[in-house]
């Protein structure tokens, strides 16, 4: 997993020449930065895990990558919460958003 | 190769002479000739395709989607109800910007259960972005469907089309069909390369929700297209006269130049009007017949150049837009806005009844002794 | 890397592909099953798969004209054509010669037992090879939570209120596909990710009509909050709502079986849209549960081995 983050561009239509004869996509969701959904954040106590693996499993976004321990991606983190429960060491806190 | 084919037969030949990959068929009185012809073909292997035996017109459609957005040609054929069950994939395919071509046999709508030529089922479907021509005859429909595809496929036009034939007047009936050679076919129509389509290599989405900050661009674009195919469609029919021998364009103008009155009619009444414009010539009135092939993209510079010199015009429709009047009168009227020639709505020909030279003769008798009406109904038992 | 963090990183075992095909950006709902099922079914199909999308949860979820999330060619389609489009993809992709993409058709629920049972039918009979997969959440969810035919007993929609829930059982859509002789059906749930994948992954191996049934909950369609997602799907499968199990060409085999399947009202209670059920209507689901998982193991019992 490279360390630098890349986020396409913001795909800019000013007008009817610039866009397909039909709607196709012209590039990535990941322009779409989730953060904003959240209001409480899951935050990993490393000491606590254990390297299972669970939390990266069962997120639905991604907002995990399995490194170690796991990092959770706060740009698309939508605080779903499901990592906090489904970890079966409790590694996995839930903190306020917007401390 | 000259060959006597009914119009069914024409269309299916027409379709395997064009090289088609996947042909999504279900059968309807009177096109079902041309389903079984093309899986005989495909069974004999005279065509390397797919015949998708498909459960429903309304699947045929859809398969023809996904497989033209997948990158192969598509072929279809269907008829009055078949074609209305498949209306919501009509608005897809022109808004996805597919290519295909679809032989429709113009049959009446029902109730009653009627097999018999009309054309309410393929004008019901005029807004639905398809470029939609009418066929005279079974040269004309081998000949279309051929170039259907060229002018579909053209980058700047990438629309489908809607190739009309009367049920039985063409669809069963037997002429004299030339199939030119398959290589000059071949070189005429190279085979389908799209830009866009869905490759592994490069994912993309097609068909996303759609907000108001783009989607009116997009029809935008295709209004363009249909601007731009007019001059395809001319581009293409001269192309189509230098190596087969035959021309075609938006209308056909027989014996306009010098006519005082010009009919206007399309498909096989077309035909009828020719040979009683002949006889009518014989007797020495000066009648023309501009012939409609295309009524979608709308030839308004032809009819408004050629009607805009007659002294008395006649629309010949075989539909009415209940309601209103015959459709291809609207349109034309819309056309001439602002020109003083006076025009007559002939309604004929509606659920098959058959339109024989004398009722054109006396359409045109009628315009000689009466003042412009927008319905006039021919032949109806009142 | 030191050597602590080397035998650490020797430890991570995943039971999953790493690859992640799905971008995150997407626009699913907080906790999302549906989410989670694209996100494995991708894992296990690879990127040379296209699929065909009808108007579902994720005609919305992979986001708008210019964007998408899902990574593979998408073709979104009208509701009721998954199954016709994904066969004209497939047929395409086999007359272009290219045999090693998966034609994929992803609908929802209404898409698949209501609308587009008819293409699904057709695709089915004519053993276009296709996997078909239905994420199924229960209702007509990307609309507003009203039923379908998947709505199981007992459930609030919109369409069905408190005073005249949903009556009657979810069409059994795997017996539905057992009838047309395809050689590949099977129940899946987003909570028993290793099983769903090697699943699609079987599958994607056997040539004709493939059919997968996803249990997909939902958290503002059955009333649960959304961290519960996983525990609810788990739930379905351990009390036997939702059972898992293969049929390989008329073939049954049940892949997990627990000595004691716990109450079904442990997973009814963890959800909002079951909460107006008196005991006595628990029970009589209860009693529902419990014919069909016997009646389940017969169809094992009796068609678990191929048939001379």
């Amino acid at each position: 997993m490279s360390d630098k983050k890349e986020y396409p561009e913001v795909i800019d239509i000013k007008s009817a020449d610039d866009m397909p004869p039909m709607p196709v996509s012209l590039g990535s969701m990941r322009t779409n930065k989730t953060a904003s959904w959240r209001s409480i954040r899951p935050v990993i106590i490393e000491e606590k895990c254990k390297l299972c693996m669970i939390c990266w499993k069962y997120c639905p976004e991604p907002a995990i990558v399995p490194t170690c321990p796991p990092t959770i991606d706060y740009d698309y983190c939508k605080g779903c919460g499901i990592c906090i429960e489904e970890c079966p060491f409790d590694a996995i806190v839930s903190e306020k958003e917007g401390k | 190769m000259k060959k006597v084919l009914t119009g069914n037969f024409a269309a299916a030949y027409g379709a395997a002479a064009a090289r088609v990959k996947i042909i999504p068929a279900y059968p309807i009185t009177p096109q079902t000739t041309i389903v079984e012809i093309m899986s005989e073909i495909v069974a004999d292997g005279l065509l390397d395709a797919d015949f998708v035996k498909v459960e429903s017109e309304h699947s045929a459609l859809a398969a023809c989607i996904g497989a033209q957005a997948t990158g192969a040609r598509t072929f279809t054929a269907t008829s009055a109800q078949g074609l209305a069950l498949m209306h919501e994939m009509l608005h897809w395919a022109a808004r996805d910007r597919l290519p295909i071509v679809l032989a429709n046999v113009n049959r009446a709508m029902a109730p009653g259960w009627s097999i018999w030529a009309d054309v309410t089922d393929s004008i019901a479907q005029r807004d639905t972005g398809w470029m939609q021509m009418y066929c005279e005859n079974n040269q004309e429909v081998f000949d279309t469907i051929l170039m259907s595809y060229k002018i579909g496929e053209n980058e700047d036009v990438l629309l489908p089309t809607l190739v009309n034939l009367d049920a039985f007047f063409l669809s069963h009936t037997s002429q004299i069909v030339d199939m030119y050679e398959q290589k000059k076919i071949d070189k005429f129509l190279p085979p389908y390369r799209p830009k866009l389509k869905l490759d592994v290599n490069d994912p993309r989405a097609f068909g996303a929700l759609t907000s108001p900050e783009h989607y009116y661009e997009f029809s935008y674009k295709m209004q363009i297209a249909h601007q731009r195919a007019k001059e395809v469609i001319r581009e293409v029919g001269k192309e189509f006269s230098e190596t087969f021998g035959r021309e075609y364009g938006l209308t056909e103008n027989y014996r306009c130049d010098d006519a005082e009155i010009i009919l206007v009619s399309y498909g096989t009444i077309a035909g009828t009007t020719k040979d009683a414009i002949d006889r009518m010539r014989d007797k020495g009135i000066s009648v023309g017949l501009l012939k409609i092939r295309y009524f979608r993209p709308f030839p308004e510079k032809e009819v408004c150049q050629i009607l805009g010199r007659a002294e008395k015009v006649g629309v010949i429709d075989r539909a009415v837009s209940f309601g209103h009047e015959g459709p291809f009168f609207s349109e034309i009227k819309a056309s001439m806005y602002g020109s003083n020639v006076p025009l007559y709505g002939f309604i004929t020909g509606l659920g098959g009844r058959d339109v024989s030279i004398s009722n054109i003769e006396s359409m045109v008798s009628h315009m000689q002794d009466n003042e412009p009406s927008n319905l006039i109904w021919i032949g109806v038992k009142k | 890397m030191s050597a602590e963090a080397e035998t650490k990183k020797r430890k991570i075992k995943l039971t999953i592909p790493e690859e992640e095909i799905m971008s995150p950006g997407h626009l699913a709902c907080q906790g999302c099953g549906g989410a989670l099922a694209m996100r494995y079914a991708l894992k296990a199909l690879g990127r040379k798969t296209i699929m065909a999308i009808p108007a579902c949860c994720w005609s919305v979820i992979d986001g708008p004209f210019p964007y998408s999330a899902a990574g593979i060619p998408i073709h979104h389609s009208a509701f009721e054509t998954a199954a016709s489009t994904a066969s004209g993809i497939s047929h395409a992709l086999s007359q272009l010669g290219q045999d090693d993409v998966t034609a994929l058709a992803w609908a929802g629920d209404g898409g698949t037992f209501d609308i587009g049972i008819q293409a699904l039918s057709g695709a089915a009979e004519r053993g276009d090879n296709i996997i078909y997969i239905v994420y199924d959440n229960e209702a007509y969810m990307n609309t507003g939570i009203q039923r379908s035919s998947a709505t199981p007993h007992g459930a609030w929609t919109t369409t069905t209120p408190v005073k005249h829930y949903k009556r009657g059982p979810k069409k059994n859509i795997i017996e539905i596909m057992v009838a047309h002789h395809i050689p590949y059906c099977a129940t899946a749930n987003i909570a028993y990710p290793e099983d769903l994948i090697r699943k699609v992954k079987k599958a994607k191996e056997i040539k004709g009509t493939k059919f997968l049934h996803i249990h997909s909950p939902c958290p503002p369609g059955w009333k649960y909050p959304p961290n519960i997602t996983i525990k609810v799907a788990r739930l379905a499968t351990e009390t036997n709502a939702f059972p898992l199990y293969e049929v390989e060409s008329g073939v049954y085999k049940i892949n997990k079986k627990r000595k004691n399947p716990k109450p079904v009202s442990e997973y009814l209670k963890l959800q909002g849209r079951f909460r107006h059920l008196t005991e006595e209507e628990i029970e009589y689901i209860q009693g529902e549960v419990n014919k069909n998982w016997r009646r389940l193991l017969k169809l094992e019992e009796v068609f678990g081995e191929p048939l001379e």
